[in-house]
């Protein structure tokens, strides 16, 4: 097992890197709540080129929570890289040598890729276009393991904006390196990119679509909804041809398993209804705690 | 005409004494042998010869050919192709041979071979990919996903791309 430097992309890591990344959640859960000094000389920039409140807010608490500082910026107009067009590879030569991390947030795809090559210093990839966004994916798996007790053997369907949400993408493909079955659920239109459903067929997972939500969310353990991504549309024409399609209700909720629960990324717009959060299956906030360990986990593994 | 058809289409022919249709040597240059039928074309799409260079190019379709069936040839004078030339050919027509001509001789004979990865081929369809933007120093990069038919895929934004759109996004590189 190699030590982990780079956190690009899901593809990048093994099962037991995962695995390991997840045990060493769960030993964070003590060390949130009581803080710890273990990264206390270093320093990580988040450069986040897009809007982000959870992921920018969870990696920032995560390292003040293992003792390290915090620089970077949140709004890219008020940098040189956006206000002034400095190019991206420009930018990750620059910063890396301020910080001992960058935690970076693109809306081009590839954009970490590029970050990495150009970066002596490590790189997390913490959105990059509708391609990745591995530590959600990560979280997910920990949420999921945390509350249906193993991730093996489980029944998942990964529902809404499957083609342009890059946490789909990356838990997708976490998934496919565990005994899983997968049902994608999406409009015709938004359906999840062929390279994708190619690489998780290949792992030899059982795959299956459909394009209701009824179909959805019947007979499986977790339903992972998604927004819809309007940011990503090339034209609103077609963003506004499938919006509200793709919606979570009571009436969805009744044709779950009772034991199934419903985890989101969020934020959400329409397709949860506010009246699914008291329903036991809900679970999507209880799933945002598990980001500020997850991350203090990978900054842990990669700067411990 | 391509694929479907087996007849000859033959530009720059000689006839030898038993009467047979040969494409005429030449004397310095390049052959590009076995080509699957149909495809010269995109050959020489792909190593972007218009026709308006000066070299001399002949082209062969829709011919015999003992060992693939019907195949393509062509032949570029005064023209020896790099090893990033060679490769490319592959994607378009994996089973060539290429054989170098210098004072009437074949020098050099080598089947063309799929190499795992290809750098700075084509721009990558995906709009919104980093190596799309402009003036970032880095070039796109693919991953030879499958062989039989030829797919490749960005290493950046994990697009794909078939063979009809290497060909057509060659030209606009």
């Amino acid at each position: 097992m190699t030590r982990l430097f780079n956190l690009i992309a899901i593809q990048d890591l093994a099962r037991e890197d995962i695995d390991r990344i997840l045990d060493r959640a769960q030993e964070m859960e003590e060390i949130s709540k009581k803080r710890s000094n273990q990264l206390g000389s270093r320093i990580m920039a988040c450069l986040f080129f897009e809007p982000s409140t959870r992921t920018r807010l969870s990696f920032e608490s995560a390292m003040l929570r293992l003792g390290g500082k915090v620089l970077g910026f949140a709004d890219v107009g008020v940098s040189s890289a956006g206000g002034k067009g400095e190019t991206l590879a420009d930018t990750i030569r620059t910063v890396e040598r301020y910080a001992d991390i960058i935690v970076i947030r693109h809306p081009l795809d590839g954009s970490a890729r590029l970050a990495a090559e150009f970066s002596n210093k490590p790189i997390i990839n913490a959105g990059s276009g509708s391609e990745e966004h591995p530590t959600q994916a990560l979280l997910d798996l920990y949420s999921i393991r945390k509350m249906k007790g193993t991730i093996d053997g489980m029944h998942i369907s990964l529902c809404g904006d499957l083609k342009y949400g890059r946490t789909v993408h990356s838990l997708a493909m976490a998934l496919s390196k565990y005994d899983v079955r997968i049902r994608f659920a999406a409009p015709s239109q938004l359906e999840m990119k062929p390279a994708i459903v190619n690489e998780i067929i290949r792992a030899g997972i059982d795959v299956e679509e459909v394009d209701n939500m009824a179909d959805a969310v019947k007979a499986t353990d977790v339903v992972y909804m998604t927004r819809i991504q309007k940011e990503r549309f090339p034209d609103v024409n077609e963003y506004n041809a499938v919006k509200g399609q793709f919606r979570i209700r009571l009436e969805e909720v009744s044709l779950m398993k009772p034991d199934g629960i419903i985890l989101h990324p969020l934020p959400r717009v329409d397709e949860l209804d506010p009246a699914v959060d008291a329903t036991p299956q809900a679970r999507y906030f209880d799933q945002v705690e598990a980001g500020v360990v997850t991350r203090m986990a990978i900054l842990d593994l990669i700067l411990g | 005409m391509r694929g479907s058809s087996h007849s000859p289409l033959v530009i720059i022919l000689a006839k030898t004494d038993s009467g047979k249709i040969r494409i005429v040597k030449i004397h310095n240059g390049t052959v590009i042998d076995h080509i699957r039928a149909g495809h010269a074309l995109d050959v020489l799409q792909i190593l972007g010869i218009s026709g308006r260079e000066e070299n001399t190019v002949t082209l062969a379709m829709n011919i015999s050919s003992s060992r693939i069936g019907t195949k393509d040839i062509v032949k570029v004078e005064d023209r020896f192709l790099e090893d990033e030339e060679v490769a490319r050919i592959a994607l378009v027509a994996p089973e060539a041979t290429i054989n170098l001509i210098k004072d009437d001789q074949v020098v050099r004979k080598t089947r063309v071979k799929l190499p795992p990865t290809f750098t700075n081929i084509v721009r990558c369809p995906n709009t919104r990919c980093i190596t799309n933007k402009e003036r970032e120093p880095i070039a796109p990069k693919y991953q030879v996903v499958s062989t039989a038919p030829i797919k490749i895929k960005c290493l950046y934004c994990w697009t794909l791309l078939d063979e009809r759109e290497i060909v057509e996004r060659f030209t606009m590189y």
